[in-house]
């Protein structure tokens, strides 16, 4: 069991990014770990920019990741992405989700959406390795858009030791009941997708 | 058995387990959920109070009658319910009165970032910091001890960071019922009834009391030294402990539970075990003032800063720069300045985008309040002027009046928020010869701290059906004669009462009724954009609705993410925004 892992959640207000956090967090105890996670409610639930810290260890004192530490960035949107550099380090695995949510003022012409080069360069600043994930394509091929967050967990799962079985029956436990099959298929598709 | 817990869903179970029968709340982020999950639980009885000085009231009624209570709200909340808080203290509890009440650093979700610890002191109550969700489920049973064995209120002081965060709990054994039968009201008149002559007693009491408190808080287990090593000692209360735990791992700590009264023999007792006696705490320099006084030099404000939350980050960077701790390699500076920004907006469908249009569209100076609909003031909507606390835009409407400004005005409010404290002003308004017009933007919940019922929902936070009260019913019945019930979605209706009434030189009120279409869950189809008849004028994106594109030639709709209202059909002048039948 390593000593520390940190996860930097990264997306947009009704994405579920909250969702996937309380399931990484939730399988960080059933594995042993001590957890801790942070969210922002409030304003930022109306479509504006969300982030989510998860931490397993040992012994977790603080609930918020530091600076520069982060193990993985899971990026449920691109753009959302490309603001956590500060965050990452060489060691950092950065998961994006190859998938666009406009700002209002991409929409009203007065802000450019990076390029997927330029993203990357700002995130190759420390040295961290970007994964494109095709989660959001995926998820509509398995027929919801809300997929894409478990698409990620399962691409993220590659990365961990922890047995696949946990991983699954937590995410049964705690998706909505009617979903539950939908949600494991995305969970494999994900590691499917890292393994190809 | 371990489960993991918000430290707001910590509270609730806290709560629980301290045999706490009746909680009053007034919702606000960060402090909502910690009612909302007690209410869950077997045997609680929990109301949301039109606001926080009602449910403040209902707490002290609850705690006088012998039982033990519970009162929730933000730091704000607390300006609101002071008044109680201030002599609650004097007459003191008979039973419990625990206040739960949540800081907000950073201003996550806040119009300001003030230090409710500074209450503690100025009211004279004790107050007590869990540091994570653990402490936050035990402490309330402290509290509620405390409260009942000194007889006073005791305020449970949270922030964004600890309401927010999610760590493990301890699960425990069921409580043992507390017992419930009707106790007479003790008529105590020297105790409860704070007229000059009794309150001059009360006074005396009250310092005592505090005296007491102080000695209680030299042994309480709630504040501890963790022996270390190394010549700093750290005084840190809540999450501020994480924090410093992690920055400076090795360092002998005193942890405080307890910030009001503060513990002076354990204060000296830390100083004489170090060289370096630093305190550790986010705004305000409460800790660090009270260990100056006791002429202990100390570290805190000259190296940390008073504005806004901390992280372990935070506080490495500020200790190294003045040698406290090693500094680490620099990291790199990141220019992502230049990316496009995410503000929150108004839903897809929300029907206060209409009003905010029309009031746009009308150039009306808007005195605002606060409430969901405090995002009409971001552009492109751009049509909120003013928004100062709850239930100000009313005033502040009157008052502009009063002063004579050209320009169109009016007060635009939410309805829960009209409930919490615009009823007052809509009488001045009246009472004393107004002539300005409020909008209430009437959701019929409130929607902007997740969907709770107010006055105006006709059903309670336990699922009861009440009679509802009626805003335009309620602005007749205090004098108004012009008052009209509007459904925001008609836009050629919207544009012209708002006219009319910013118009008039009577004092007039305009409901603009239509629920929320999240709590509704209203979802119709989207409508379709013929491009061919679109000219690229830019109406339908200057009402700054999420699911609304800007493509070659024109617009594209979102389907996923648009609810089918059809507002943006209605702004269109070419017809090229067809809303299916």
């Amino acid at each position: 069991m390593k000593n520390k892992y940190d996860f930097l959640f990264a997306g947009v207000g009704g994405q579920g990014t909250i969702l996937a956090s309380d399931i990484l967090c939730e399988i960080g105890l059933r594995c042993g770990y001590d957890v801790k996670k942070s969210e922002v409610h409030g304003m930022s639930q109306r479509g504006g920019a969300v982030e989510s810290h998860v931490r397993w260890g040992e012994k977790v004192y603080s609930p918020l990741i530091e600076e520069g530490k982060t193990d993985f960035l899971l990026a449920f949107e691109m753009l959302e992405a490309a603001r956590w550099p500060h965050y990452t380090a060489a060691n950092t695995v950065a998961i994006i989700n190859r998938h666009q949510i406009l700002p209002p003022s991409v929409n009203l012409g007065q802000a450019q959406y990076p390029e997927e080069k330029e993203i990357e360069s700002i995130l190759a600043g420390t040295g961290a390795k970007v994964v494109w994930v095709d989660g959001a394509a995926k998820a509509l091929e398995l027929g919801n858009a809300a997929l894409g967050g478990v698409v990620l967990l399962g691409a993220l799962s590659i990365y961990l030791d922890e047995p696949v079985e946990v991983w699954e029956k937590t995410i049964a436990e705690l998706v909505p009941a009617k979903f539950k099959e939908l949600n494991i298929k995305a969970f494999q598709a994900g590691r499917e997708l890292m393994q190809k | 058995m371990k489960k993991i817990m918000s430290g707001n869903e910590a509270f609730a179970y806290g709560t629980y387990l301290a045999g706490i029968k009746v909680g009053a709340g007034y919702p606000g982020t960060p402090s909502t959920e910690v009612l909302e999950n007690y209410s869950r639980y077997p045997g609680a009885y929990a109301e949301w109070s039109p606001n926080e000085k009602v449910a403040m009231d209902v707490g002290i009624g609850a705690a006088l009658a012998g039982k033990r209570a519970l009162v929730t709200m933000k730091h704000v909340g607390l300006n609101v319910a002071a008044d109680s808080l201030f002599t609650v203290s004097y007459t003191g509890t008979n039973g419990a009165l625990v206040i739960v009440n949540a800081d907000d650093p950073s201003m996550h979700s806040s119009q300001n970032e003030q230090d409710n610890r500074h209450y503690a002191k100025a009211s004279k109550v004790v107050m007590l910091e869990p540091a994570d969700s653990e402490e936050a489920k035990r402490f309330v049973k402290i509290a509620v001890d405390i409260s009942e064995m000194f007889d006073t209120p005791v305020i449970l002081r949270s922030t964004t960071r600890l309401s927010h965060s999610k760590c493990v709990v301890e699960l425990e054994d069921e409580p043992a019922d507390v017992a419930v039968e009707p106790a007479a009201y003790e008529r105590n008149a020297s105790k409860y009834v704070m007229v000059p002559m009794n309150a001059r007693q009360r006074r005396l009491v009250v310092e005592e009391r505090l005296k007491k408190l102080a000695e209680y808080a030299e042994t309480t287990p709630i504040n501890y030294i963790e022996p270390g090593s190394g010549d700093i000692g750290v005084i840190a209360a809540g999450v501020n402990y994480q924090y410093a735990k992690e920055v400076f791992p090795e360092a002998t700590f005193l942890k405080l539970g307890m910030v009001y009264p503060l513990p002076e023999r354990l204060i000296r007792d830390l100083a004489g075990r170090v060289k370096q006696v630093v305190v550790v705490e986010e705004l305000d320099p409460f800790i660090e003032e009270h260990v100056r006084l006791l002429g202990i030099p100390v570290k805190g404000r000259e190296v940390f800063p008073g504005i806004a939350e901390f992280s372990q980050g935070r506080i490495r960077k500020h200790a190294a720069a003045t040698g406290l701790v090693p500094k680490e390699a620099d990291t790199p500076i990141f220019q992502t300045s230049q990316l496009p920004v995410r503000p929150p907006m108004l839903c897809p469908g929300c029907a206060h985008r209409p009003v905010f249009y029309a009031l746009q569209r009308l150039r009306v100076a808007v005195m605002g309040d606060i409430g969901c609909y405090t995002l009409g003031a971001a552009p492109p909507l751009g049509s909120m002027h003013s928004c100062i606390c709850m239930g100000a835009s009313i005033g502040n409407v009157h008052g502009v009046d009063r002063a004579g400004v050209k320009d169109r005005t009016a007060a635009v409010i939410g309805d829960s928020t009209f409930f919490h404290s615009g009823i007052a002003p809509l009488i001045n308004l009246i009472s004393n010869g107004g002539n300005s017009t409020v909008i209430v933007v009437d959701n019929r919940i409130t929607a902007m701290t997740g969907h709770q019922p107010h006055p105006g929902t006709g059903w309670t936070m336990m699922g009861k059906e009440v009679p509802n009260v009626s805003i335009d019913a309620l602005a007749r019945a205090v004098g108004f004669k012009k008052v009209d019930v509007i459904n925001p979605y008609d836009f050629k209706l919207v544009m012209d009462t708002i006219r009319e009434h910013t118009s008039s030189d009577e004092p007039s009120l305009i409901v603009s009724q239509y629920p929320c279409v999240l709590n509704i869950k209203e979802k119709k189809p989207a409508p379709a954009v013929d491009l061919d008849a679109c000219n690229e004028c830019g109406n339908c994106l200057r009402i700054a609705c999420s699911p609304m594109t800007k493509v070659d030639g024109g617009v594209r709709i979102d389907p996923a993410l648009c609810i089918g209202c059809g507002f943006c059909a209605s702004v269109c002048n070419q017809g090229a925004i067809k809303v299916p039948n």
